[in-house]
């Protein structure tokens, strides 16, 4: 955290370099610091919940804290780590599994960077005026209408801002997929990375709205005096519960689906095998996104809405089970008879498969709406979500971080000490979540700070805080594996697993231009089809010559700094409404300065690339 | 070489697909407006959701009046028609009448900003119906305010294209740009019409 921030400040022109970025690949670093920071920043709310609740009735945090750290723990893992860190393999690898030099919208990727940024900081500035959002992640009406102080506004602003990037991350990553495309790479020959992610980005798009009218409602509730969620003018409660799991579900399958994908790399590239059931797979990602728009009342069993809502409800969520078991097996099926080698990216896809599975199958458990009025609001839904977010998505991200830190720094992590964060990881996880499950069926509530003595629950308490620290043990190897790695600075190929993807025949890292030329797919696995029949190398399409390239700016930078600047006067209003004028003045002139400034980018010329050799891997 | 999308003149049939640039803005706006969909339709559920829920202040029947909501809607929908015709003297590389209707078209949208600006001015001071008065106020002001700033939003954006490129003419750079305006233009206008059946029609006699 803080040395990244000094490393940069010593370094004006580094400094300058990321802030006016509009390169994918550097996109992704900013990504993957930002969403590690974060990622960091949960954790550690994660080990003060676990601390408090290591003995009953302790008093290591307040109530009033322990509110303020469980809401920002969720709320920071989701918003703030989970998805940065997709966003960071996605702007990574996808560009190049497709064969493109560059994003549709490079202005917009970055655009879309800063707004997380700056929603991010926004959010967590909180601590430090007076008490973070204390309403839970999910911050239901009407206690997060009358929680007192600031801290919802700093959840509704702020995830506001950072959501307006994820909208925008979304619809980049969509027209990149579609119109980007390299000669040959057909929607059949995508990588499954690819076909994951592109699907994220269909999600984000129709579900990222409803939270930010949500989030609206909420601020002007909250600020402004509306009446949405105040029974006595009117208001309906209800009425936000319905746009956050609108929003709150498909958010779900945005942060699975991905991961998915990042084992659908690993797994055939470590079994040595194509991948067994690719159009099953295509099918089964769509599948599951199309099922994860209409099942958001799974999570409002217990409101009320009747017998009839819950059983559609319920039957629609144990539908999804059966793309999610059409994967699980395609998964299995591509390890049986493969050469595999025991490489991290693949122990922990190994990892993933049986933990993932225990929490798809509690997942049906609570999808029964008459077992749910048991489950609901208890340590159980905590173990279950813990289990397909932690086992599925957190595992996913490490698996593709390892498996491509080669590709977006040139270097090899340890492998050793992969293998030790992975166990100590995994260990320290099932420790954590599986004992939760049966807190849960004793009846143990979530959310709540503390419990009372001799009612059984003492020592499942104790043994999943310590689980919680060989988690957070395995974090930290990793980290002192990245430190060590850089330092050492040993440069690897351009292919150091043997893989079959696009990303795999360029240089690590890849030129700024991605590919010299443009390369020729001539079906799924493209450098394995060249491995086995052609020459190593993938052939190009076009012959080499000029390539154009976006010029870098600093706008999107000021964009979101001026909505960071305005949330302030909104909030805090009276004499810091100057805020909110200065902060949308810049916002809305940036946005004009960009569209009336000509922007056209620049060329890299023929001769200047002859130069830099024939941009294979080899 | 990269110079070559702002020269003016000469342009191909449909100069606003005519670059990558150009057809990837073209693709990803109409993703946007996917985007903007759900957000006008978490609008209008809100709405339908408390649009009898007046606590005891006034509801839609005591202060719709349809006659100047008739008004508003013609001159929303004639904008569309007018912006419908610059694009076509886009198409046709006639920059001049582009620019003509484009000017009819924000003479238009002011029109229909201006009025619901009185409407709601006469709302607050003429029958005491404010944001804060009841849920039913809270949603109908948020949702039609929402149209309303988009409305807002979508002719600043004419006006500074038009001011921007009024010297230059029309080239394969700003081409994309004065189409997604339009396209955003009909999205607007779309929205309308769903508003005026929705909390208008249905205000006065659902």
């Amino acid at each position: 955290m803080s040395t990244t921030a000094n490393q940069k400040a010593g370094i004006g022109s580094v400094l300058w370099d990321y802030l006016t970025t509009v390169d994918h690949k550097k996109i992704a670093i900013l990504y993957l610091i930002g969403g590690m920071f974060f990622f960091l920043v949960g954790g550690l709310q994660a080990m003060l919940i676990r601390i408090q609740l290591i003995v009953p009735e302790n008093e290591f945090l307040s109530a009033q804290f322990y509110n303020e750290v469980l809401t920002m723990h969720g709320t920071t893992m989701i918003f703030l780590a989970a998805m940065p860190l997709l966003f960071a393999l996605m702007n990574a690898v996808l560009p190049l599994q497709i064969g493109a030099r560059d994003v549709a919208f490079p202005f917009v990727n970055a655009l879309g960077f800063w707004l997380f940024f700056f929603g991010g900081i926004f959010l967590n500035i909180s601590w430090f005026t007076g008490g973070a959002p204390d309403a839970g992640w999910t911050a239901y009406a009407p206690l997060s209408v009358f929680s007192e102080g600031h801290g919802v506004d700093y959840y509704s602003i702020g995830l506001q801002i950072a959501g307006f990037g994820t909208l925008m991350a979304g619809i980049n990553f969509l027209v990149t997929v579609i119109n980007m495309r390299a000669p040959g790479m057909t929607y059949m020959r995508m990588p499954l990375f690819t076909w994951t992610s592109f699907i994220a980005s269909v999600l984000i798009l129709f579900a990222f709205p409803a939270l930010t009218v949500g989030l609206f409602l909420l601020t002007f509730d909250r600020l402004f005096g509306a009446n949405f969620f105040n029974p006595d003018m009117g208001g309906n409660a209800i009425i936000w519960e319905h746009l956050f799991w609108i929003f709150g579900h498909p958010e779900v399958y945005i942060l699975i689906l991905p991961a998915f994908g990042v084992f659908s790399e690993v797994i055939p590239a470590f079994a040595k095998k194509r991948l067994f059931g690719y159009s099953s797979m295509v099918f089964a990602t769509i599948l599951i996104a199309f099922l994860g728009f209409m099942v958001w009342a799974h999570h409002m069993f217990t409101v009320g809405l009747g017998p009839i809502a819950n059983s559609i409800f319920a039957v629609a969520t144990m539908a999804i089970a059966v793309p999610t078991g059409i994967k699980i097996f395609n998964w299995l099926f591509t390890l049986w008879g493969g050469q595999i080698r025991m490489t991290s990216p693949m122990v922990f896809a190994l990892g993933f498969i049986p933990t993932f599975t225990i929490g798809g199958m509690t997942g049906v458990m609570l999808a029964s709406a008459a077992a749910d009025f048991q489950y609901h609001d208890s340590y159980f839904v905590v173990a279950h979500f813990h289990y397909v977010i932690v086992g599925g998505v957190v595992l996913g991200i490490f698996a593709g971080l390892i498996y491509w830190w080669p590709k977006m720094f040139g270097t090899l992590l340890n492998e050793k000490l992969n293998h030790w964060f992975f166990w100590l990881f995994f260990i320290g996880f099932h420790l954590t979540f599986f004992l939760q499950h049966f807190l849960g069926l004793m009846g143990m509530p979530r959310r709540y700070w503390t419990y009372l003595e001799g009612q059984n629950l003492d020592l499942f308490n104790l043994i999943s805080t310590i689980g919680a620290f060989f988690m957070a043990v395995g974090t930290l190897v990793f980290l002192y594996n990245v430190v060590k790695t850089q330092m050492k600075g040993e440069k690897v190929s351009g292919d150091p697993w043997d893989a079959r993807t696009l990303e795999w025949s360029i240089p690590s890292p890849p030129p700024f231009y991605n590919f010299k030329q443009e390369p020729l797919v001539r079906g799924l696995d493209p450098l394995w089809i060249e491995k086995m029949q052609g020459n190593g190398k993938i052939q190009p399409a076009e012959p080499l010559g000029d390539i154009h390239m976006p010029n870098r700016s600093l706008t999107p930078f000021m964009i979101s700094l001026g909505l960071f600047i305005a949330g302030f006067g909104i909030m805090y209003q009276g004499g810091m409404w100057v805020l909110a004028g200065i902060g949308f003045a810049t916002t809305l002139g940036s946005m004009l300065y960009r569209s009336l400034k000509d922007d056209i980018g620049y060329h890299v010329h023929k001769e200047e690339l002859e130069e830099e050799g024939d941009g294979s891997n080899g | 070489m990269a110079e070559d999308v702002l020269k003016s003149g000469d342009l191909p049939e449909n100069p606003e697909r005519a670059t990558l640039e150009g057809r990837n803005k073209f693709m990803g706006f109409w993703f946007f407006l996917g985007g903007e969909t759900v957000l006008f339709a978490s609008l209008f559920g809100t709405f339908l959701a408390l649009r009898n829920s007046n606590a005891g202040g006034p509801a839609a029947e005591d202060i719709f009046g349809l006659g100047l909501v008739f008004i508003m809607t013609v001159l929303l929908l004639t904008s569309s028609l007018t912006s419908v015709y610059a694009m076509y003297h886009m198409k046709n590389n006639d920059f001049k009448k582009m620019q003509l209707w484009l000017g009819i078209t924000v003479v238009l949208g002011l029109g229909f900003l201006g009025m619901e600006i009185y409407e709601f001015y006469h709302y607050v001071h003429g029958y005491e119906f404010g944001f804060t008065t009841s849920a039913f106020s809270s949603a109908f002001y948020t949702l039609v305010g929402f149209h309303g700033a988009h409305v807002a939003f979508g002719l600043s954006w004419f006006v500074a294209l038009m001011i921007r490129n009024a010297k230059r003419g029309l080239n394969l750079y700003n081409a994309p740009k004065f189409y997604i305006g339009s396209l955003y233009w009909h999205f607007i206008d779309v929205v309308w019409v769903f508003i005026f059946t929705v909390v208008y029609l249905l205000g006065k006699v659902g």
